[in-house]
């Protein structure tokens, strides 16, 4: 599903952030992506979901080139990309429930088509009665679940999740995971980074990548040789 | 399309803030001194082909004998045989009642009983106008001809005392249509920098919107629609400011009925291009504001 190999990334002139980063994700697979502040988690997070093509190597996703792909066709990738980012970006003049249906409207869904799966996404993230609600007047933990809820309405291939229980506590951690698990369980490939030891524990055949000063290390050994999930 | 159709729901990408900027107000501004501008543009121009046409083909001949009988009879004499000229289309020779007239202005006595006037030994005049562009061949045909009916008089074509007046006003008739075309692009410019600014408040919206599959053509449209529809309110608060002086000016103008004055107005076709002008300039802005739009989302990924 996605294939990055002897990539390098960089910001302008400096050093690179990221050097020979090579993994293989399977799809229907989860995994972590660990390591300190400042290691490059981020930065690879953003080439995984186009929002940065690399300096050097080669970026495959769903089968074709990144790295040279017109810039025009993008969206279309990106539509098949679930992406939670660490700071929600939820709209803030968008209520809870026009938050989730974005993708769905960018997408052309009808008005009609998309308050079912809308409806039922905000069963599943427990905010029905919150649906009208601004992002400003949502807790920290209900505004992580609305942006999950976006990044997942659309059904994607690919979800990735950028320290998304950073800002909950615990038990809304355990929670939020478990909405990632749930939807592996359904195919969807999950790339979380995290810092949270403990909540790597907790997701079974989870893989692990860990990068250290921009450099990927595989202590599974799982992204080299990959399970065979026959 | 000038102004997008977008989905409402889309619409409320953006928060409802009409008219709550600087862009519609400026723009007013803008549009109100434009069109002042082209509609002084379009009336000087016509007056100046109107006093062009009118001084091209004139000649006046001045007849100064002494002796005012001989004069008087020297003027008859010309008039009817210029008139019967093939090169002349018209000759009338300029009644001394008109003459004095014109005098009693600059000696203020209206009643055409100054001394001074009276006494004064007034030419006789004859204005001819000439059929067709040969000037030169018709200038050469004239002399002979006076030389002939009244020796001594002047010939004085009407192209060199109001010429220069004729290429004063063409002058800023060309000023005018500057000014419309300095107006436009600083309308462009503000409409830019309306857009950029957007972009810029917007910023993180629209990185939001790539990330989940939107086109530079969506949020384009988005945008576009806003700002076209900020620039239409204010082109057309401006149109009716500049429509409600015009027609203030035109009521006084229309009292105005010597000289010059006369051949100033906008006519048909000039206040077609000023109807014209406003939509132009909301399809411009909406043409610059997309443009614009486009080559920014272009520099993001």
């Amino acid at each position: 599903m996605v294939e990055f190999n002897g990539v390098g990334l960089r910001y302008g002139p400096d050093a690179e952030v990221l050097s020979d980063i090579s993994f293989n994700l399977q799809p229907g697979s989860f995994y972590f992506l660990t390591g300190p502040s400042g290691a490059g988690k981020t930065s690879l997070l953003k080439m995984l979901y186009l929002a940065q093509r690399p300096s050097r190597g080669i970026v495959r996703l769903f089968g074709e080139d990144l790295v040279s792909m017109p810039r025009h066709r993008l969206p279309g990738f990106r539509r098949r990309i679930g992406v939670v980012f660490q700071d929600f970006r939820l709209i803030p003049h968008l209520s809870a429930r026009d938050n989730i249906a974005l993708p769905l409207r960018i997408a052309g869904v009808s008005e009609e088509d998309l308050a079912g799966p809308v409806g039922e996404m905000l069963s599943w993230i427990g905010l029905d009665e919150r649906a009208h609600a601004f992002p400003p007047t949502l807790s920290g933990g209900e505004q992580q679940r609305v942006a999950i809820a976006r990044a997942v309405i659309a059904r994607p291939q690919l979800l990735v999740a950028d320290e998304p229980t950073g800002n909950v506590d615990p038990d809304m951690a355990m929670r939020l995971l478990g909405l990632f698990e749930a939807l592996n369980r359904l195919g969807t490939t999950v790339v979380v980074a995290t810092h949270d030891i403990h909540l790597i524990s907790r997701i079974e055949n989870a893989q692990m990548m860990r990068l250290e000063k921009g450099r990927l290390s595989d202590p599974t050994g799982a992204l080299r040789y990959p399970p065979n999930r026959s | 399309m000038i102004i997008p159709r977008v989905p409402a729901q889309h619409r409320r990408l953006l928060p409802d803030r009409r008219l709550s900027g600087p862009t519609p107000w400026v723009i007013a501004i803008l549009m109100l001194l434009t069109l002042l501008s082209a509609a002084a543009g379009i009336g000087l121009a016509r007056s100046a082909n109107a006093i062009g046409d009118a001084i091209a083909g004139r000649v006046t001949v001045q007849i100064v004998t002494a002796n005012p009988v001989t004069r008087a009879e020297q003027a008859i004499a010309l008039r009817r045989t210029a008139a019967a000229q093939p090169f002349v289309r018209t000759a009338r020779a300029v009644e001394q009642a008109e003459l004095r007239a014109t005098l009693d202005q600059w000696f203020g006595s209206a009643e055409g009983d100054d001394p001074v006037l009276n006494s004064l030994p007034l030419p006789a005049l004859v204005d001819i106008d000439f059929v067709g562009e040969d000037r030169a061949g018709h200038m050469t045909q004239l002399r002979a001809l006076v030389a002939r009916e009244a020796p001594g008089a002047r010939i004085i074509p009407h192209a060199e005392w109001l010429g220069p007046v004729a290429r004063l006003i063409r002058s800023l008739a060309w000023v005018a249509g500057a000014l419309v075309i300095l107006m436009t692009l600083a309308s462009a410019a503000v409409v830019i920098m309306t857009a950029r600014a957007a972009l810029g408040t917007h910023y993180t919206t629209i990185e939001m919107l790539h990330m989940i599959g939107a086109t530079d053509q969506q949020i384009t449209r988005l945008f576009q629609r806003r700002i076209a529809i900020d620039t239409a309110y204010g082109i057309a608060l401006g149109s009716v400011v500049a429509a409600l002086i015009l027609l203030l000016i035109g009521w006084q103008w229309s009292g105005v009925t010597s000289g010059l004055a006369e051949t100033a107005s906008l006519g048909p076709a000039g206040w077609a291009l000023l109807l014209a002008l406003p939509l132009l300039a909301i399809a411009l802005a909406a043409l610059t504001a997309r443009q614009t739009l486009l080559a920014a989302l272009q520099k993001i990924l």
